[in-house]
């Protein structure tokens, strides 16, 4: 099937979405990934992969937090880095993405980072950039945000290798949220043979059960047996109207507390992809506890948007080769 | 002016004609089928072996984008686009920039429509001023002024008191409404059918229920106030055994389909595909399937083009962002020729789906070639392959999901009251 | 071509090892093997010359000038160097020795975990070609060839070394 994301060779092009990757690739990316986390623990955490290459943050929608780890990721690749917060500026002067993005073509970028507010504006992004450019989705919309559902599959086979064996439970807002979407065709791609949904059914997409997951709606019986909790991020304003009555409630049934943490398995891991309203859907005492993997989330973040970056720079010039140089 | 068509075969639904029979046409008008009447000498003859000879066709929503948006469209490129795709009438949605609220605009568009001489332009009015849902439009007025029916376009009326009122006092005068049943709340902001396809690509989905629960209050107060309704571009199955059943119950109710809807499901969206836009969003192949054969049983009276040229700008925008809607004019013969090869149906059936039903729901005399009918023909080869390319609409709107696809079926000859507007 | 048996030539090379070891204080040095084969020697090495010594691997694949064109290998493996480099005396530990490029690129990995007192390069095998300003110190042999011969150096299951020349 066509995909948009590879090239002729079945090489990755642009990372847009995880579904539809191939395991191989996922598989690669996460392990030169392993390569990269060493790198941040030496006294100098840079390698020179792509010196002279630009790599341009483009965020139609703001998020410090983010764009600082694909920052420090392209920087510890020896990249130049421009940083364009869209959002605040060219949209509400009535340019559009493609005047943004033919502008950037123009000062010779060799890689976008994209943050955008639509599904699909990644995808849209890449349709319209020289083959040489390769396009990177930070999020888009409800899609997809490939990164973090790579960082967090890396995350889970650090800490449970046994990919195979795992039963690994989402809990919140599935319907809105591009985490869940691509944490969902990451896990299942890598073989995971149980993946589960817990929300209230305000918070879940028709047919979500089409995407290969369990659904429940009661953390008691969803989190039993479970080796992995990932909680996802319940935006402020979704907290209280016709999806949920109140953060109390919602905290009181989906909140992940210590109680609730006794359903599953003994050494269950718990993650969230920050930043976490704490005392809405998950306690202080989890967050903070010993079960708690989420802070390592955050250092194989920057390791694995290395991979990705590496790995798209390594295809950009496919022409030429060079024998063997042992 | 008198022209003979000789050689081809005739596909009259109306008239219940389908052989092969020459057509003599003098002074506008059909003078005569099969045998020339008394005298008859042509001045032109249109040699149409091979090809099919059928009613003009008769379209049930085409936007011709005047007044307001005349850099998506203009009347002269929309009705050329139209003569191209053998449609001699269409009905137009009010929903222009002013809205089709005013005697003074609808006179307007039918006198600069008059003048260009390429289709016979039906506006239908504006049911609610501005379509705001709040105020009725002055109806007898629009009426004289030359709308045949009034319509909300794609906005809904959320106030169901407003609605009653507007069903009654058209019920009054004996006028048609054209509705596109969508609950107003339900489908807000949502740009694809609600279903796994917008779950996986974090669309805002409409559920199907947008439009069963529009469509049963609709036919609750058509039922009441005895109003005349049409059901302007079903979309889903459920939509489909509602019309079904209210039929039966002996309703005044009529409906379309788009010519999209029968052939496109939401897995057309493909990797966000802008052209596939569409309101009401495309849905699954169940429900596609439900159409197509509603068509087939008569439950569906006629197939639109449901025509929305929309500029290059407005569809280079990412999938929630840009603007909905296809091109379709050109489309129309192709895609209900499609339709009936699919269903196994008539080159009859198929022609009287765009003939001669849709000019009966808007009330108008075209859509048949009995004699002293209006000479509005289509001359057309159905095996024709051609392919669609920007190049080759003349719609300015070149946004279809079908662009860069093969189509069966071409308009030859397109006659407009005894004179030919278009010619391939 | 008569190939040399590389056992025999990492018997020769280890004693050498062993001596460099010895000039400059064990405790003062390191072992560092290049992927693949180099990791192999290594703990060879280690294991015959039954001393405490610090050692570590390299891959350097993200520090080759060649990335470009060849883009990451599929299979990468981490470089993992778990002592300080910071003064040591560094014996970089390589199969056979072509261009210099993989030495290059090693030796700036290196650089990058602290400031070495000094490097030292072993190889088994230097087959000619150097493109850069750098030679292997440590040479188990010097067999010249072509430049469309390839030699590789494999390891069995019982460990034990083979070598084998292909033609392309």
């Amino acid at each position: 099937m066509y995909n948009p994301q590879l090239d002729a060779d079945g090489k990755l092009k642009h990372l847009l979405t995880i579904e539809g990757l191939p395991k191989k690739i996922l598989t690669q990316i996460l392990d030169t990934a392993e390569t990269f986390v060493g790198v941040a623990e030496r006294d100098i955490k840079k390698v020179p992969l792509l010196r002279g290459k630009t790599v341009c943050n483009i965020f139609f929608e703001n998020s410090t937090r983010t764009r600082t780890t694909f920052e420090i990721a392209a920087k510890r690749l020896s990249a130049d880095v421009i940083n364009l917060n869209v959002g605040t500026s060219s949209q509400s002067k009535g340019e559009t993405i493609l005047d943004t993005v033919d502008n950037l073509i123009a000062m010779h970028a060799d890689m976008f980072v994209v943050r955008h507010g639509q599904s699909g504006a990644a995808h849209f992004i890449a349709q319209h950039v020289p083959d040489n450019i390769s396009v990177i989705n930070a999020g888009d919309g409800r899609h997809a945000h490939p990164t973090q559902g790579l960082l967090d599959v890396f995350t889970v086979r650090r800490y449970k290798p046994e990919m195979h064996n795992l039963r690994v439970a989402l809990v919140g807002d599935v319907l809105h949220s591009r985490v869940a979407r691509s944490e969902i065709h990451a896990l299942t791609t890598l073989g995971v043979p149980e993946v589960r949904v817990i929300a209230p059914k305000t918070l879940l997409p028709a047919g979500v059960e089409k995407l290969g997951v369990q659904v429940f709606h009661d953390m008691k019986a969803g989190l039993r047996d479970v080796d992995v909790i990932m909680m996802l991020r319940l935006q402020n304003e979704r907290m209280s109207g016709a999806l949920l009555p109140s953060a109390q409630e919602y905290f009181k049934t989906f909140g992940l507390t210590q109680e609730k943490l006794e359903f599953a398995k003994p050494d269950a891991i718990v993650m969230h992809p920050g930043p976490m309203n704490r005392g809405v859907e998950i306690d202080s005492s989890v967050a903070d506890g010993h079960q708690s993997v989420i802070l390592p989330q955050v250092t194989f973040g920057i390791a694995v948007r290395m991979a990705v970056m590496a790995i798209l720079a390594g295809g950009q010039s496919s022409g030429g080769s060079t024998g063997g140089s042992a | 002016m008198k022209i003979h068509i000789k050689n081809g075969h005739l596909i009259d639904p109306k008239n219940n004609i389908d052989a092969k029979q020459d057509v003599y046409i003098a002074a506008g008008k059909v003078a005569g089928i099969g045998n020339a009447p008394d005298g008859f000498v042509a001045n032109q003859t249109i040699d149409a072996a091979g090809l099919i000879v059928a009613p003009g066709f008769v379209d049930l929503s085409a936007r011709l984008r005047e007044p307001g948006s005349e850099y998506k469209a203009t009347l002269r490129s929309e009705l050329q686009a139209a003569a191209a795709g053998g449609v001699t009438s269409l009905a137009c949605p009010p929903d222009t920039d002013p809205v089709l609220d005013e005697p003074g605009l609808v006179e307007m568009l039918k006198h600069r429509a008059k003048q260009l001489n390429l289709a016979h332009v039906y506006p239908l009015g504006a049911l609610t001023r501005q379509l705001a849902g709040k105020l009725l439009t002055e109806m007898c007025e629009l009426t004289e002024a030359g709308c045949v029916g009034f319509s909300q376009a794609d906005t809904s009326i959320t106030d169901t008191q407003v609605l009653w009122r507007a069903f009654e006092y058209a019920a009054t005068f004996g006028y048609t409404i054209f509705l596109r049943a969508e609950d107003h709340y339900l489908a807000q902001n949502g740009v694809a059918h609600d279903g796994e396809i917008a779950s996986r690509l974090g669309l805002k989905g409409i559920p199907a229920a947008a439009e069963s629960l529009a469509i049963a209050s609709i036919l609750r107060i058509a039922h009441e106030t005895k109003t005349r309704v049409h059901l302007c571009r079903l979309s889903t199955a459920e939509g489909v055994d509602l019309l079904r059943q209210a039929k039966k119950q002996g309703i005044q109710v009529t409906a379309d389909v788009s010519a999209q809807h029968c052939h496109l499901t939401d897995h057309d969206i493909g990797f966000f595909n802008a052209h596939a836009n569409l309101k009401p969003p495309l849905r699954s192949s169940r429900d596609k399937n439900a159409l197509c054969q509603g068509l087939k049983d008569g439950t569906i009276d006629a197939i639109c083009s449901d025509h929305t040229p929309v500029d290059d700008d407005a569809k280079l925008l990412p999938f929630a962002e840009a603007e909905a809607g296809a091109t379709g004019l050109e489309l129309l013969l192709p895609l209900t020729l499609k339709w009936a090869a699919d269903q196994k149906t008539s080159l009859s059936e198929a022609v009287a789906k765009i003939t001669c039903h849709p000019a009966s729901i808007l009330g108008i005399a075209s859509g048949h070639l009995g004699v002293n009918a209006d000479a509005d023909i289509a001359i057309f080869n159905p095996q024709q392959e051609w392919k669609v390319s920007a190049s080759q609409l003349k719609s300015q709107g070149k946004n279809t999901p079908f662009l860069g696809l093969t189509m069966l079926g071409k308009v030859r000859y397109t006659l407009l009251h005894g004179q030919v507007t278009y010619q391939a | 071509m008569q190939l040399p048996d590389p056992e025999a030539l990492l018997t020769d090379i280890t004693a050498r090892i062993q001596a460099q070891l010895a000039a400059n204080g064990p405790s003062n040095s390191a072992l560092v093997g290049i992927h693949s084969g180099g990791v192999w020697l290594m703990q060879r090495i280690l294991k015959s010359i039954k001393q405490d010594v610090a050692y570590g691997t390299l891959d350097a694949a993200l520090y080759r000038d060649d990335y470009a064109q060849r883009g990451l290998k599929a299979e990468p493996k981490p470089s993992q160097i778990p002592f300080d480099v910071q003064d040591k005396h560094i014996i970089l530990i390589d199969d056979i020795f072509y261009t210099g490029r993989t030495t290059r690129a090693a030796m700036n990995e290196l650089f990058d975990y602290g400031r070495p007192a000094s490097v030292t390069l072993a190889v088994l095998i230097n087959r000619g070609g150097a493109e850069l300003p750098i030679l292997p110190n440590i040479v188990g042999a010097e067999i010249l060839l072509k430049p469309h011969q390839s030699l590789q150096l494999s390891q069995d299951t019982k460990g034990k070394l083979h070598l084998s020349l292909e033609t392309n």
